[in-house]
């Protein structure tokens, strides 16, 4: 088995495939625990069956001089290094797997109208949700109750861009669907601070997380959902909010 | 075949996000139809076929409608024939992308900023800020004719901005960026760039955006301050 580093907080699972080297296809991937940009890159590897070492960065204890050396622009996870050449920023590690690895089962579709599409709301996910849901549980009052509406709204446009398909990528999970996938963890903790139940807004995308979750790469990378809130309460103990 | 479909393009004359459009249209040969749009009172087409952003540009092929400049770029490579926009090896692909989401996520904010807070020190901040950001960029040319090496392509579009309209933003507001003798290879690119024929056909005269940026000093100085008091609330 490849070695890793884990610290505590890497609780039960181990994300990186079993019995693989980096060695095979040259991958490494930078990444922490709980982040749901890592856990992308870390679906996308699992549904393409690319075998790749896993390399833990303790984020909450500071950056390593490995990061720092792989990105130094952003100084942040997840950096995948194939052949140590550093590939930064999720959505475009999971475009370069697509281009790298054209003979592994691909996320974007064929056809360019489509592959648009999917940039769209990858990018649209990528834009929104994150920065919504910390303003979520980081804010409160006036601010806290604007952060609300706009997390509804978010999950209704993505409910609507859903619509009947199994995943949005169509009868295929794809590229949108690892994309978001992630998040489906911290829906929990968004309905909390939201004060919302996800089945009522967007019942839509309630029912595509089950059906992602159903899926080994999505469950290999994901924590749950209470993990995720107890890393939020975490969070809020070091930026002292209350 | 979908390829002849005809091509529309929803747009103003002066924004570089419509100039990257416009752009990756005439550099892959594309003939297309530019729609203007007044942004003070949008119209019911860039509503019906951008809901979500209500932005331009938004590209139309026969039915089909593209948003966001990036990916409009992207869907242009795809779609139509012509000399690639993106590079073809995949390393060199991720890297290109890579600058170009860079402008968005740590240019655009500080950018502004810099530009059209009053003089302080914060606004000092953000000067510094960007320059050290030219410096990366100026680091990626590296000799080069364009971003890509002979050939222009997408990363070029996309940094447009920098080899046009910082300098119309300069003239404006006073406040230097592109120093005389800072980041050489960034101006001699951008007269490279400004001088492409494709390009040429495309681009805001820079009269046209000092005059327009003038006009909204006012707004785009009562803009910056809303920006800056929303980060720190946040």
């Amino acid at each position: 088995t490849a070695c890793t580093t884990q610290t505590q907080t890497q609780i039960d699972r181990d994300p990186k495939q079993p019995g693989a080297m980096a060695g095979e296809k040259g991958l490494v991937l930078l990444d922490f625990w709980v982040s749901p940009f890592g856990q992308r890159v870390r679906i996308a590897l699992a549904e393409k069956g690319l075998p790749y070492e896993y390399a833990e960065e303790d984020l909450m204890a500071g950056k390593s001089d490995r990061l720092l050396r792989a990105n130094p622009v952003h100084k942040k996870i997840p950096v995948l290094l194939h052949d140590g050449r550093p590939v930064n920023e999720s959505l475009i590690i999971l475009q370069y797997l697509e281009d790298a690895f054209p003979d592994a089962p691909a996320l974007l579709p064929s056809d360019p109208y489509a592959r648009a599409q999917a940039r769209f709301w990858a990018d649209y996910v990528d834009k929104k949700v994150y920065d919504c849901g910390s303003r979520l549980w980081k804010l409160k009052g006036e601010p806290q109750a604007q952060a609300r509406a706009e997390m509804l709204d978010i999950l209704k446009t993505l409910d609507g861009a859903l619509g009947d398909k199994p995943f949005f990528g169509g009868d295929k999970f794809g590229f949108v669907d690892a994309a978001f996938a992630p998040f489906t963890a911290w829906f929990h903790s968004y309905e909390r601070y939201g004060e919302f139940s996800l089945p009522e807004v967007a019942p839509k995308i309630a029912a595509w997380a089950k059906r992602c979750g159903e899926r080994e790469s999505v469950a290999k990378s994901l924590y749950s959902p209470d993990k995720v809130y107890d890393f939020i309460g975490l969070l809020k103990k070091k930026y002292g909010i209350e | 075949g979908k390829m002849a479909e005809p091509v529309k393009l929803i747009g103003t004359l002066a924004s570089p996000f419509v100039h990257r459009a416009a752009a990756a249209l005439r550099l892959k040969g594309v003939p297309y139809e530019l729609i203007l749009e007044d942004l003070q009172s949008k119209s019911e087409l860039l509503l019906k076929h951008n809901p979500i952003h209500q932005k331009v540009p938004v590209v139309l092929h026969g039915d089909r409608a593209i948003c966001e400049s990036l990916v409009i770029m992207e869907y242009i490579d795809e779609a139509f024939d012509g000399p690639p926009l993106l590079p073809t090896d995949p390393y060199d692909r991720a890297t290109a992308r890579f600058w170009a989401q860079f402008l968005e996520q740590k240019c655009s904010r500080p950018f502004w900023l810099a530009m059209w807070l009053d003089a302080g020190e914060e606004q000092k901040g953000f000067v510094k800020e960007m320059k050290e950001n030219l410096a990366l960029l100026e680091g990626q040319l590296q000799g080069k004719k364009f971003f890509g090496g002979d050939s222009i392509g997408y990363l070029d579009v996309a940094a447009c901005g920098s080899a046009h309209w910082i300098y119309a933003f300069e003239e404006v507001t006073g406040v230097s960026l592109m120093g005389e003798n800072e980041f050489p290879a960034l101006r001699r690119w951008g007269k490279e760039y400004t001088e492409n024929e494709s390009v040429k056909e495309c681009l805001p005269a820079r009269v046209q955006l000092v005059a327009l940026f003038s006009a909204m000093k006012d707004k785009y100085k009562m803009i910056t301050n809303g920006m800056l008091h929303q980060k720190k609330n946040n």
